[in-house]
Formats: structure tokens, C-alpha cells, sequence
């Protein structure tokens, strides 16, 4: 390796220490025995978990939150696979400018969505429950679904749905018994990263929610207590485990997405 | 594209009415209508639906909104800025060094950004805190004898937090555009001379800017209208008009301001990402 080349892996490997620093420190600080923050460490502990399991306004909240990340993960891949399909499948007038609109909030600031979800409910005389937390979820997990999907159609091969046609089957058989099954991993990464989104998801909740907080919505609230950081630290780490293990398993399921097409030519 | 309605046309449009339609109830009608807002006025909670500049014309001429629009502006363009020169080595390292490992590396890259933004932000504000991880690490260390106070509730807070937030959407995009880069092309500039430096800045660079100027402008339209972050480590120094914005939508009962505020920050946004790429455009066209 060439000197320029040295500095360059001395770069990264910094580069990647600053990356991984704060998300180290949940498992760290969950385990001190010291209310306040900070080194030297005091000692280990489990009671900020124990404490954990005597809140019953975060057991609510949790509650809620699997009801919007269930649902508007389900809703956002349903309406992914529709689209994704149509742009995988056909070439027609106005695809491209409609799935850009549709992909838009990718990088619409989420202030902007809330406020102007938020704007339309009120005017309307809606209230604010769960379920316009779905609503605004779903909205924003569409666009990854989409691009999941995508990569999900793109390693169909349409020869064997023209078999499938050849053979009798019609369209909706061809449907359901060849290309669901063929793209059915795509279809749980696009479920397990829908949840996890929509399970971090902070704006968009804290806006639409009337009385009902969900996850994130009740850590914001613990962030005033500075006695509660460490079990709100403890909290994190658990978020952090779940996540990890949701995104392992939407990792998998990709890979043998995309590996669907050479094990059936195989 | 030619207009034809044929047969593709037709169950194209089946599939994809459902997405399209829902986008069209859930983002269109709430932008257009957040839209018509910014022209109404509000007193208390009696909304006055003659037309009127109005809430345009504090929202450009206030001090405090001009204030939030050009410190909002300033901070997300520092954090592209330095997003992307920090990912971009980081990218071409994984890019032309990574060998084998390469998946490798873009997955250690991710795994950080899996837990919340939320908890991220707010872990920003425990390590930068008076009495935060940072802090008392290196008093611990004794480096330092009194605790640093620069770092914690004000702008550079938000710079770093949202540096660090950011990355792996720098790294990914600027990682795609290198790896496109024809290898043979490289050798050729060696052969006809070039040295290393040479090399990348008239060969190398030219051809990944399609992904240096993805990873701007996914970095840039997000960040001017971030909320989370100002709020946790900004204080009152580092508050952006996203938390402006908010006020006025709840606390003021001024919907209508608020929503001439976030028209007023898409259009500035728009506006600064549409010239940025056609800079780009331009430059780009001589190679």
C-alpha cells in the first residue's frame, strides 16, 4: 500500500470510531449504577430495565406503537407491491412523474409533511388519533417500500409468468401462485423495515397524536426528567436491540431476493 | 415518451392508481391546502379566508423569521459541506481499497444509524453536555480542568450532531457513483501521464460528482427543516425555523404564519437546490 493510501485507512477507521461513539454509549450507560451521565463509570446495575417494567405509561405506549408500525407497515407494502409492480412491469405516460411525487417525501423535511397533515385534519374537524399516525406513517414508509419492491420485480424474470399464461393460469393465478411467492422476501424486508421506521418515527407522531403517545412521543416527554436519562437510556438500548435484530432479518430476506433468480435457473 | 393508451397504459395505471391516489389525499391536498393557509390570517382560532401577502411579508421582513431562515440555511449547508468531505474519503477508501470486504464495511457503516434518530440526537446532547460524556471523559483523563462550554446549546452542537446523523447518506451515494467508474479509464489517464493527484481531480473526481451532488442535495433539503435536533442541543443560540415553525402552528394559534414559514422554506430550499445543480450541470459539461 502507498503512503496516501495508509493515511486513508487510518482516516477511515477514525471516521468509523466517530460514527459508532454515541451509539456505544446506550449499552454503557444502561448498565451504570449512577443516575448522572458521565465517567468514570460507577458501577453495574439492571435496575434501569427493572424500572422499566413498572411503567405503565411506556406499556401504553408500546402498545400504540405496535398497533402504527403494524398497520402502517402492512398498508405501505400493499400499496408498494401495487406500485412497484406497475413500474417494474409496464412502460407508460406519466409513470415517471407520478412515482417521483410519489417518492417525494424521501426528502420532503418531515416538518413540512406534519404541518401540513396536521393543517388538513384539523380543517376537516377530524380528531387526532392512532390512526392519522398511520395515516402520515404509511405515506412515509411507501417510498422504501417501492424501492425494496423494486429491486424485488427487477429479478422477476417474465418467463415465467408467460409460462404460467401459456399453461392456463390467468392473471390473478399467475399472480398469486408464480410471482408472490417469487418476490415474498422482498415483501418482508419492505415489512420489517416499514415497522422499524415507523417504530422510530418521532415528527410526524408527535404532531398527529391527540391523547395516545407512541414510543418515541413518550421518550420525548423523559428527556425533561434528568433522573429518568438512565432509564431512558435503558430503554434505548432495548430499542437498539430490536432494531438491529428487525433489520438483520430484513437483510436476510433482500438477499434471498435477489438471489431468487439464479436458484430457480439453477 | 410517446402518448399512447395501450394496453401497457391501462394496466399500468390499474396497479399504480391506488399508490397514486393515496399520495395525491395524503400529500398533495395537505400541501396545497397548507398552501392556500399561507394566504388566509388567523385571530385566535378564527381563520379570516380573504386573501392576503400578509404572512409572506412578516415571514421575509421580521427580523427573528429573516434570523431562524439564514442560521437555518447557514447550518445545513456547513453540515452538507462537511458531511460530504467527510464521507467522500471514506467512500473512495471502501471504493478502491476495500477489496473483499466491501459489503462488509457498508454494513459497519449503517449499523449506528439503525436506532433512532431521536435517541441519537439526544445521545448528542448527553456527550456534549456540561456534565456530559465528553466532558467529564477528559476531565477524567485530565486533559482538561474545567468542562468545555462551547460544545453544548448552540450552533456548533446542532453542526456536529447533524454531521454525524447524516453520514451514511453521504457515504452510500458518493460509494455508488465510484464504483461505476470504469477502472480502465484510470489506467489510461496513468499511461498518458497522469499522476496520482492528476488523476483524481481530472478523472476521478469529474465522474463521482453525479454522487457528490446526490449526497448534497439528500443531506441539504432535510436538514434546513430538522426540528429534533436544534431542540435537543441548540438551546435558544441554535433554535432553526422548523422549531419556529412548530410554535406558531401550536403555542401562537398561528397556522397561517406558520404555514407561510414552511412554503416560504420549501421555495428558498427549492430554489438553492435547483441552481446547485445546474452549476453543476454546467462545470460538468466540460469533461
Amino acid at each position: 500500500m502507498s503512503r496516501a493510501s495508509k493515511y486513508l485507512k487510518i482516516f477511515a477507521y477514525t471516521y468509523l470510531i466517530f460514527l459508532y461513539a454515541p451509539a456505544l454509549l446506550l449499552p454503557i450507560f444502561s448498565f451504570n449504577s449512577s443516575q448522572i451521565i458521565s465517567f468514570p463509570l460507577t458501577g453495574f446495575t439492571t435496575y434501569w430495565f427493572e424500572r422499566l417494567l413498572y411503567q405503565e405509561t411506556l406499556h401504553e405506549a408500546f402498545k400504540n406503537s405496535m398497533i402504527v408500525a403494524i398497520s402502517s407497515s402492512i398498508l405501505a407494502t400493499t400499496l408498494g407491491v401495487l406500485a412497484s409492480r406497475s413500474s417494474t412491469r409496464y412502460n407508460f405516460t406519466g409513470k415517471q412523474i407520478s412515482l417521483t411525487f410519489i417518492l417525494a417525501p424521501l426528502v420532503l423535511p418531515e416538518i413540512i409533511v406534519g404541518v401540513s397533515l396536521l393543517t388538513v385534519l384539523i380543517q376537516l374537524g377530524l380528531s387526532l388519533n392512532l390512526w392519522s399516525v398511520v395515516l402520515g406513517h404509511t405515506l412515509l414508509i411507501m417510498p422504501f417500500s417501492i424501492l425494496i419492491m423494486n429491486s424485488a420485480f427487477n429479478n422477476l424474470d417474465i418467463s415465467l409468468e408467460e409460462a404460467s399464461m401459456d399453461l392456463g393460469e390467468n392473471q390473478i393465478g399467475t399472480f398469486f401462485r408464480i410471482i408472490l411467492p417469487l418476490v415474498f422476501p422482498g415483501i418482508m424486508a419492505s415489512l420489517l423495515i416499514g415497522f422499524t421506521l415507523s417504530l422510530d418515527e418521532f415528527i410526524i407522531a408527535f404532531f398527529l397524536t391527540g391523547t395516545e403517545t407512541t414510543l418515541p412521543v413518550y421518550i420525548w416527554s423523559l428527556f425533561r426528567f434528568p433522573k429518568e436519562l438512565p432509564t431512558t437510556m435503558a430503554l434505548g438500548t432495548l430499542l437498539l436491540i430490536v432494531s438491529l435484530i428487525l433489520l438483520s432479518l430484513s437483510e436476510y430476506f433482500r438477499r434471498r431476493s435477489a438471489l431468487s433468480k439464479d436458484s430457480i435457473l439453477n | 415518451m410517446k402518448f399512447t393508451f395501450n394496453n401497457d397504459t391501462k394496466k399500468g395505471w390499474r396497479l399504480l392508481s391506488a399508490p397514486f391516489i393515496y399520495s395525491l389525499l395524503l400529500l398533495a391536498a395537505p400541501l396545497s391546502l397548507m398552501f392556500l393557509l399561507s394566504f388566509w390570517t388567523q385571530d385566535y382560532l378564527v381563520l379570516d379566508k380573504t386573501f392576503t401577502l400578509n404572512n409572506y411579508i412578516e415571514a421575509f421582513t421580521q427580523p427573528v423569521y429573516q434570523l431562524l431562515f439564514s442560521r437555518s440555511l447557514t447550518i445545513s449547508l456547513t453540515v452538507t459541506l462537511f458531511t460530504v468531505l467527510l464521507a467522500y474519503p471514506m467512500a473512495y477508501f471502501i471504493s478502491f481499497y476495500g477489496g473483499e470486504r466491501k459489503a462488509l464495511w457498508l454494513f459497519l457503516i449503517t449499523i449506528p444509524f439503525w436506532t433512532s434518530y431521536l435517541l441519537r440526537m439526544f445521545l448528542w446532547k448527553v456527550i456534549l453536555g456540561y456534565n456530559g460524556v465528553f466532558n467529564s471523559f477528559f476531565i477524567w483523563l485530565q486533559v482538561i480542568e474545567e468542562p468545555m462550554t462551547f460544545i453544548l446549546y448552540n450552533t456548533n452542537a446542532v453542526i456536529i450532531a447533524l454531521t454525524h446523523g447524516w453520514a451514511p447518506f453521504a457515504i452510500l451515494p458518493i460509494f455508488v457513483s465510484l464504483e461505476k467508474i470504469d477502472r480502465s479509464l484510470l489506467e489510461a489517464s496513468k499511461d498518458l501521464g497522469d499522476g496520482p493527484i492528476q488523476q483524481f481531480f481530472r478523472v476521478i473526481l469529474p465522474l463521482s460528482a453525479p454522487g457528490v451532488v446526490g449526497a448534497a442535495l439528500i443531506i441539504f433539503i432535510p436538514t434546513v427543516g430538522d426540528y429534533i435536533t436544534p431542540k435537543l442541543v441548540g438551546g435558544t443560540e441554535g433554535l432553526m425555523i422548523a422549531n419556529m415553525i412548530q410554535v406558531q402552528f401550536s403555542k401562537a394559534n398561528n397556522a397561517p404564519l406558520a404555514a407561510a414559514l414552511s412554503v416560504s422554506s420549501l421555495m428558498i430550499v427549492a430554489f438553492i437546490s435547483i441552481v446547485f445543480v445546474l452549476i453543476n450541470r454546467k462545470y460538468l459539461r466540460r469533461y
